[in-house]
């Protein structure tokens, strides 16, 4: 009997007890019918070979292990950017639980949204009903400022229409007449999470620009950040950086405080996010800058319909991605980027400096949301480091064509590969085939660190595995030195694992 | 070891009052039904044995709006059902969110080659696009069964999990299964569980239920060997590796655990378990379906049982010995005895630590009666639980486990759970992730019931030692004590809402 009072043991170490071990041996022979070992072994083998890799490529129908979520994910997220707001998702109710542990184990948060709770009569009949009832209970019990309403498949295939239910419920007296209930449709058959971001900004910027004149604010800047499991950490240094140089800005869609609320006692179901007023003073800016280009771009088309000037980035990090970013800000507003930018600039590439024997020649498999593999890669170049294979499984042909040219721009681009739409099944492929040394993405990556051996670096949303690493920034230069960091660790703590038994290269000074 | 004690039935009585006070009328009234309080039973009624009822109305459809934490019939069937079958490939049919969130969540050990021979923590899809919306999914479907057979050779079946949008463009994918399944020579499962049926996840795992009667029984003949000890473990989902903590001592007393349902489970174990013996029930709520189906058809007869804590342990291994005679039970009796030294020093450690603290829990549709005795064990006093998507069998069942005047609450609402969380104030809550941090930010301490909050077993001996160490880690930890600020008034909530200090709370 291995367990006991004293030590207890867990999963981890119970089951490698012989008890257990036996046991697994047993049930295997006796009962699971397993394919014979060499078959298996057969077959584990052909993974590894170019003619695997091949027919994995090819495939057209079955998609395994993808890196993208559904459009209503990315609603629920922008909505938790505004001030007191709540999100509904009209349709089934069981998306809203998924979206809510999604978000609450990636930022150990709380997470709130309701659904509208549609069965099989609302399938039948719309869910019309389902609206009418659910925006008076939402008002009632959650005492939101807005309710912010987004769609599943399931309303999205029978066609309801939200501005025609939302006047309903408004003529019902669901909530007041003059409640903000801004909606998109968001439907989970096209594009991803990222779209779904897209459209819930835009349905709350339209809902509180639509009746308004624009007077235009000489130097008026918004920020628009896009999906990001960063965003605790990113937004602050953004909104740091904008503060050290003097920026007038509203920062359009901000979650750091939301994610990120302290444990004194008291919970807060909402915290911080964009004013609603300040929402509806951002109509009047000269010009909305968008940090995730495939986040927003029918936001910024809005935008530019409004009369603003727009620019979009790519998550910018590292030093060319934040160089961009800040000279544009400077551009735009008017202000000089101060010296103390200038510090933090020459720090990042100190940094960058003292560490480049240890990055110079590595390989790199990235994959994410289109906008953090572009800047990836392009830090990975800054590094002197090769971003051997980019991969976005919610990448355009758009974003294909743009990180080609970015690839060109480098020396270090050289013989990288782009691929668009492919999902984590191939990356196994492309890993196996074409080995890299380090692996940069999310949680799911631990799957290709086991299967190909690769060291990952988890960067991107979603983090199930590893604590508190989003309450730190990844953009600006701040954000590289984290990035750099992390990197860095992970390299050392390769090599050291590596070199701890041999006797030589188990350096005290690396 | 029972505990004695009782809830303060009329606190909670007016507690629920307040908190209906806040609905809409309309949703008052239906929300009431579902609120209660445990009353003791008369003695003339207790032809069950129950020594409480629960009285609250169950297995209703969510008001829109309310906050549910209720999932769908597609999470009850790939989550919980199915997506543990592990040589098996699961396709999310449909867009790719479903699949997505419920990639690996549920933490269904298994043992196999992953992507080679078992599947569990992966994810495939069909990713559906506008297009298939528009012209039908089926042609992809066929396609997507092909690109499996060509990756995955080694898969012995796949199933077909339906997402909504299946059911309302009136695809066919039951005949794409039939036909592939004859091509491939393959068990392939077609499975309506499209998220808008039903209720909540419970409907789910009654059609996975059915699809397993329709789709792989009396389908291939399995060559095997039936002893009169052969068992079905039927609703054990292996998580943290609760079956393997079970097995280990069902095997001991003899008996052949022939399938395993479906933690860690192969086709093979699915497809032979009309051979068994005895089907031994632990997720009552998920499997009972085609446990009452096999005992109509083959005649094998079924027992619940409950592996939480020694004194359920004790006397479940008693109750299934009893059925296969005395040489199992002489077995049963030395497993207990052997374990007594575990048991005792276990309960010796955790017990003064824990004693007198109370729990509130929230879970789905068996955990919220099946773990009150483990916690009784340690001394711990339940003051309120509820069902997810229990269903009127499940309160019945609770109500011989819950004192009087315990707090019951039916598809709980995000506001009503923070309220009564909030004025009764537990020493710890067990619940889920989405519950897990709100309680945390109020200071009170919480293990989430559904994945063991990352550790496990809690099954079996084995899993009660881990258990008692997990309660009292969360309980004892430090953090809890470091929430005011030194330099600010000590803030009074501790007292449940009446302190002495006549400090308003807010």
């Amino acid at each position: 009997m291995p367990q006991s009072a004293e030590k207890v043991l867990d999963h981890v170490p119970l089951f490698c007890e012989p008890e257990y071990e036996k046991m697994f041996a047993r049930k295997k022979l006796k009962f699971e019918c397993p394919h014979p070992d060499k078959v298996v072994e057969a077959q584990y083998e052909f993974t590894w070979t170019w003619e695997y890799r091949e027919k994995n490529l090819a495939r057209e129908a079955l998609v395994v292990n993808p890196a993208k979520a559904c459009q209503p994910l990315g609603a629920v997220f922008a909505a938790a950017g505004f001030e007191r707001t709540m999100s509904f998702v009209h349709g089934s109710q069981g998306c809203v639980a998924y979206y809510r542990s999604h978000l609450s184990r990636h930022f150990k948060e709380p997470s709130s949204a309701v659904s509208s709770s549609m069965t099989e009569d609302a399938a039948v009949f719309g869910g019309l009903k389902n609206m009418i009832d659910g925006l008076a209970n939402t008002y009632q019990l959650y005492d939101p400022k807005m309710i912010a309403v987004s769609t599943t498949c399931m309303a999205e295939v029978i066609g309801d229409d939200l501005h025609g239910f939302i006047e309903n419920a408004k003529n019902e007296g669901s909530v007041p007449a003059d409640f903000d209930v801004p909606f998109a449709h968001t439907p989970a058959f096209v594009g991803s999470h990222v779209d779904g971001y897209d459209s819930m900004v835009k349905g709350i910027l339209e809902n509180f620009w639509k009746s308004t004149e624009r007077v235009p604010t000489p130097a008026l800047i918004n920020i628009i950040p896009g999906f990001d499991g960063f965003c605790v950490g990113n937004n602050r240094e953004i909104k740091r950086l904008l503060d050290t140089m003097g920026v007038t800005y509203v920062f359009i869609q901000d979650a750091s405080d939301q994610f990120d609320t302290p444990s004194d006692g008291e919970y807060r179901m909402y915290d911080g996010g964009t004013k609603i007023e300040d929402v509806k003073v951002a109509k009047h800016a000269e010009a909305t800058i968008s940090l995730q280009h495939y986040n927003t771009r029918k936001t910024l088309d809005y935008c530019r319909e409004l009369g603003q000037t727009t620019a979009s980035f790519h998550y910018p990090l590292g030093i060319g991605g934040t160089d961009e970013f800040l000279m544009k800000i400077s551009e735009l507003s008017k202000r000089e980027i101060p010296e103390s930018i200038d510090r933090d600039r020459g720090r990042l590439i100190d940094a960058m400096a003292d560490s480049q024997s240890w990055l110079h020649g590595k390989k790199y498999g990235i994959y994410g949301d289109p906008d953090f593999v572009y800047s990836m890669a392009r830090f990975v170049m800054e590094t002197g480091g090769h971003p051997t294979h980019c991969l976005a499984t919610n990448g355009t042909a758009a974003w294909e064509a743009e990180m080609k040219e970015l690839l060109a721009s480098s020396p270090f681009g050289g013989g990288a590969q782009v691929w668009a739409g492919k999902d984590l099944w191939a990356m196994r492929s492309l890993l196996l085939t074409e080995p890299v040394d380090l692996l940069i993405g999310n949680s799911y990556g631990k799957y290709l660190e086991r299967d190909t051996d690769t060291p990952l670096v988890r960067l991107t949303f979603p983090i199930f595995d590893r604590h508190h690493h989003h309450r730190f920034p990844l953009m600006g230069y701040q954000g590289g030195l984290r990035l750099l960091t992390v990197i860095l660790d992970k390299i050392f703590d390769e090599l050291d694992q590596e070199t701890m038994w041999e006797g030589v290269s188990y350096d005290l000074t690396r | 070891m029972s505990l004695d004690y009782e809830n303060d039935g009329d606190f909670n009585a007016r507690l629920i009052d307040a908190v209906l006070l806040q609905y809409p009328d309309k949703t008052a009234k239906r929300r009431k039904k579902h609120l209660g309080v445990a009353k003791a039973r008369e003695a003339l009624e207790r032809g069950s044995d129950a020594l409480c009822e629960t009285g609250v109305k169950s297995n209703i459809k969510s008001i829109p709006g309310v906050m549910t934490v209720r999932g769908c019939a597609y999470a009850g069937s790939k989550g919980v059902v199915w997506g543990p079958i592990k040589d098996m490939v699961h396709i999310s049919h449909g867009p790719v969110g479903c699949g997505h969130y419920s990639w690996s969540q549920r933490r269904n050990y298994y043992v196999g080659l992953t992507g080679v021979d078992a599947f569990v923590t992966m994810q495939f899809t069909s990713d559906f696009q506008e297009k298939d919306i528009v012209f039908g999914g089926d042609k992809k479907l066929e396609k997507l069964i092909d690109e499996v057979e060509q990756l995955f050779p080694l898969n012995n079946g796949v199933s077909l999990q339906s997402e909504c949008p299946i059911g309302l463009i009136g695809d066919d994918i039951e005949a794409v299964a039939r036909k592939k399944a004859k091509e491939h020579d393959k068990t392939i499962v077609p499975v309506r569980c499209e998220g808008f049926r039903g209720v909540s996840q419970s409907l789910g795992h009654h059609i996975a239920n059915d699809a397993i009667r329709d789709w792989v029984f009396d389908k291939r003949e399995a060559d095997f060997e039936p002893s009169l000890f052969d068992v079905n473990v039927i609703g054990d989902y292996n998580i943290g590796g609760d079956a393997w903590a079970s097995r280990i001592l069902l095997e001991d007393m003899g008996l052949r655990v022939i399938g395993n349902w479906s933690g860690d489970a192969t086709l093979a174990e699915v497809e032979r378990a009309p051979k068994a013996t005895l089907n031994l029930i632990h997720c009552y709520r998920s499997m009972n379906y085609i446990a009452r189906h096999m005992e109509e058809k083959y005649g094998i007869p079924w027992m619940e049982y409950n592996f939480f804590g020694p004194s359920q342990i004790e006397a479940s291994l008693r109750n299934i010995a009893a059925f296969f005679g005395p040489e199992t039970q002489d077995k049963a009796e030395a497993l207990i005895t052997r374990y007594q030294p575990l048991v005792q020093a276990v309960t010796e450690k955790y017990r003064p630590r824990l004693i007198g603290k109370t729990v509130m829990l929230y879970v789905g549709g068996l955990r919220p009666r099946h773990v009150i005795t483990a916690y009784e064990d340690l001394g711990m006093e339940i003051v309120g639980t509820g069902y997810e998507f229990g269903h009127g069998d499940d309160y019945e069942r609770t109500g011989h486990y819950v004192k009087k005047g315990t707090l019951i609450y039916d598809d709980v609402t995000g506001y009503e759970l923070e309220s009564f969380i909030e004025a009764i104030r537990p020493d710890l809550v067990g619940s889920g992730i989405k519950e897990k941090y709100p309680v945390q930010k109020m200071g009170i301490p919480f293990r989430q019931m559904h994945s063991w909050d990352y550790s496990g077993p809690y099954h079996g001996y084995d899993g009660f030692a881990i258990f008692a160490r997990d309660m009292d880690l969360a309980i004892n930890n430090p953090v809890w004590g470091l929430y005011d600020p030194p330099w600010k008034e000590t803030h009074c909530s501790d007292a449940g809402g009446v302190c002495s200090c006549g400090r308003d709370d807010e």
